[in-house]
């Protein structure tokens, strides 16, 4: 650091480089801490159970919202150039912007609705617990970042490749680049702020079921049976037949 | 021939006194947790009625089971094609209300109330919030309540019958119920297998207990709308699902089930079937009317020594053949054929077998005469006060002929033991009534002391669970009661 560091400085330096190393390791050591030690407590929680009607208009919109967005997000990480290649025709640029934002609008309408059902109804609240307000919270911060972002620094899909994937790549390469974002407006620096922020609290809240989505479901036989003896041991030997 | 052995059950409900004994020998073993206060994993049902959850045979509702779609069978509700779309919310999930809130009651306001003219009473409380409610609903809510429009009008088994069939039913003086005991049937086939996204759900290979593997259960649910017994629940507490483990824990210490060890009218039978698990998808594949047959011949007979070489081969202990030579499951089921499956037609090929009830009344009183419905030897079972058609509804798929067998043949056994003990029929009659009910005399003095006088060990005829070869049956049962009870081995506390 030169001499003349302000504090600005090491905000930036803890946002943009520590805390998401913070994040990572959390992210994965206690996840796969908690899978092993506490697994059972790997569940969605679900309350549809307690309320059926609300339920439909907060779960829908918010999961396919919120894999629409995250979605986005992963490809402008993963596949930048081509992205930056895509959004060369304004006409797709404009598809993939209001696609995302639409997802995002879903994922508010959805997040909006589980905190309606959350405090309206007697029973849902009653498995409520401080770690659902904290997620609840952090994620309604991040989707009006988010939106907000997109509404008022457009053409995100197009900027994300050019400053926030190298930036997010810096980090993955152990080199990380805090040059990258300490230009970008505060809006977008709250979201990654949040973003990495979410990723902390991920291992310790509900998120984790977002981890054990059923894909082997897909491709497994339709029945599951499970043998806890060795067939062919349990024989007596004297009844033993030889093939 | 996959020749594999299944604890199996059968229920019979002319015994049945519907006094709720095994409801509460389970819930005090299981499911006095919470999370679990409104889960009856072994209930008892007025029939006709509309049972618990309320009409949880309307599968139009619950969409439980499978149903035959182009040459090949697919579960009514959440299968591999639609657990994506359906994950976040299961469109046909039922929920509390379709059960029933549970609640106790606020004993210490017996205590805190003060001095007054009145004598103080015990407020109902929500078990789930705590707060005072209006009971609306409970488990056994229909019970005894025959003929009433609410509940026995609406049983969803009436469907089919004509007006007047469903007019004699809840006629005065002629209204008519039976009770209908029920468990998990740890079906052939289980739906709540094929939809449980986690591989949680399984079938034990040993015996065939239907378990969900607590620690795999991610709380995805399809199982509660996919079993069209709705005998998987949901516990909203641990976020778990939950259903019957036919006591594994008892069954494996060589004991009875609760449900079937306190059973006062004694109408529970519990035994090995060895089936051949290669016919399984074939035969729940097949015409509706050729299920209830093609199901039997699954069962094999544990005395063939081409079956008992087959089962050898493939690892099922002499200890296990044995007791599957001596099931009673295996004499009412196949060798008398007097015991059927709930609703075959939900394709599923439950294991639990019910006797019909010979609930039909023979005679009617004409003025202070005895007047004997009778057509030739037997009473006329089409003007018995349950119609045929019910009864089939019920335990199979609406053959009516599979159900008069049934009950036909009790009759004769009934009219043959009367000529016996009591000596007021004419003996040969009765023998003539025992032929024509494909039955014989051998047959009947079987069906009448397993029927009647049956010990405990001839009702309950448990396989051995050579614990000394399977690992995971190693654990004290005993070690887990109350705070699991089966086979986890860390708190089951709700994650966060």
């Amino acid at each position: 650091m030169a001499e003349n560091t302000t504090l600005f400085d090491y905000l930036n330096l803890f946002w943009f480089t520590v805390l998401p190393y913070i994040a990572l390791f959390t992210f994965f050591l206690v996840t796969i801490q908690r899978y092993r030690g506490k697994g059972f407590t790997y569940s969605s929680l679900s309350s549809q159970f307690l309320e059926n009607k609300v339920h439909f208009w907060a779960m829908v919109p918010f999961h396919y919202g919120i894999l629409v967005v995250l979605g986005g997000h992963i490809l402008g990480f993963l596949l930048p150039n081509q992205l930056l290649l895509w959004n060369s025709n304004p006409m797709r640029l404009y598809i993939l912007e209001i696609s995302g934002f639409v997802g995002g609008v879903f994922t508010l309408v959805g997040l909006i609705n589980i905190i309606i059902r959350r405090l309206t109804d007697a029973r849902t609240k009653m498995v409520t617990s401080a770690a659902d307000w904290i997620v609840i919270s952090v994620l309604l911060f991040q989707i009006c970042t988010g939106l907000y972002t997109a509404i008022f620094h457009s053409w995100g899909s197009s900027w994300f490749a050019a400053s926030m994937a190298p930036y997010l790549w810096s980090i993955v390469k152990f080199n990380p680049t805090i040059a990258y974002v300490t230009p970008l407006p505060l809006m977008v620096k709250l979201h990654i702020i949040g973003a990495f922020s979410i990723i902390t609290l991920f291992p310790f809240t509900r998120l984790v079921h977002a981890l054990v989505v059923p894909n082997p479901y897909l491709w497994r036989k339709r029945q599951v049976v499970r043998w806890h003896w060795d067939r062919k041991k349990i024989r007596t030997p004297e009844f033993k037949i030889n093939k | 021939m996959d020749v594999r052995s299944q604890i199996s059950m059968v229920f019979h409900l002319d015994k049945c006194i519907g006094c709720h004994t095994c409801s509460i020998a389970c819930k005090n073993i299981w499911t006095d947790r919470k999370g679990t206060e409104y889960m009856w994993w072994n209930n008892v049902e007025t029939k006709p009625g509309t049972g618990y959850p309320t009409r949880w045979e309307d599968q139009e509702k619950y969409k439980g089971g499978w149903e035959k779609l182009n040459g090949s069978i697919r579960l009514r509700s959440t299968g591999k094609s639609r657990i994506i779309p359906n994950i976040f919310h299961h469109p046909h999930q039922p929920g509390m209300d379709d059960y029933y809130e549970p609640w106790t009651y606020k004993y210490d306001e017996l205590f805190t109330a003060p001095e007054g003219n009145d004598q103080p009473t015990a407020r109902p409380i929500s078990m789930v919030t705590g707060k005072y409610i209006d009971i609306e609903a409970g488990p056994n809510w229909d019970d005894d309540l025959s003929g009433s429009p609410v509940y026995a009008a609406n049983d969803p088994n009436l469907k089919g019958l004509t007006e007047e069939q469903k007019m004699q039913l809840s006629a005065i003086e002629r209204l008519v119920f039976f009770y209908f005991p029920r468990i998990c049937n740890h079906c052939l086939n289980p739906s709540c297998v094929a939809s449980c996204p986690s591989g949680a759900l399984h079938k034990r290979g040993e015996d065939g207990i239907v378990l969900v593997d607590q620690e795999r259960c991610r709380g995805w649910r399809s199982c509660i709308p996919a079993c069209p017994y709705k005998k998987t629940y949901y516990n909203w507490q641990t976020g778990k699902s939950e259903k019957c483990i036919l006591c594994f824990p008892r069954i494996e210490t060589g004991q009875a089930p609760a449900c079937f060890h306190s059973c006062v009218g004694r109408i529970r039978y519990l035994g090995v079937l060895l089936y051949d698990a290669d016919k399984i998808e074939d035969v729940a594949n097949l015409p509706s009317d050729e299920l209830i047959d093609a199901h039997r011949d699954m069962i094999l007979n544990p005395h063939d020594p081409e079956v008992i070489k087959a089962a050898k081969a493939n690892g099922v202990h002499d200890s296990i053949i044995k007791s599957a030579q001596k099931s009673p499951v295996y004499k009412f089921v196949k060798e008398w054929g007097i015991a059927l499956p709930p609703h075959i037609e939900y394709r599923t090929l439950p294991m639990l077998f019910y006797v019909p009830p010979m609930l039909p009344v023979m005679t009617s009183m004409d003025g202070n005469a005895k007047k004997n419905m009778c057509e030739g030897l037997f009473p006329d079972f089409e003007k018995s006060r349950v119609p045929m058609e019910f009864l089939a509804n019920l335990f199979s798929g609406g053959n009516t002929g599979k159900v008069r067998y049934t009950l036909k043949k009790q009759m004769a056994v009934r009219q043959y033991r009367r000529a016996v003990t009591v000596g007021d029929i004419d003996m040969e009659a009765a023998k003539k009534m025992l032929v024509a009910a494909d039955s014989s005399v051998e047959e009947a003095e079987g069906i009448y002391n397993l029927t009647s006088l049956c010990t405990f060990e001839e009702r309950f005829v448990i396989p051995p669970a050579n614990r000394e070869e399977a690992i995971q049956m190693m654990q004290d049962p005993l070690e887990h009661k109350q705070s699991v009870g089966f086979g986890l081995l860390e708190d089951p506390e709700r994650g966060a």
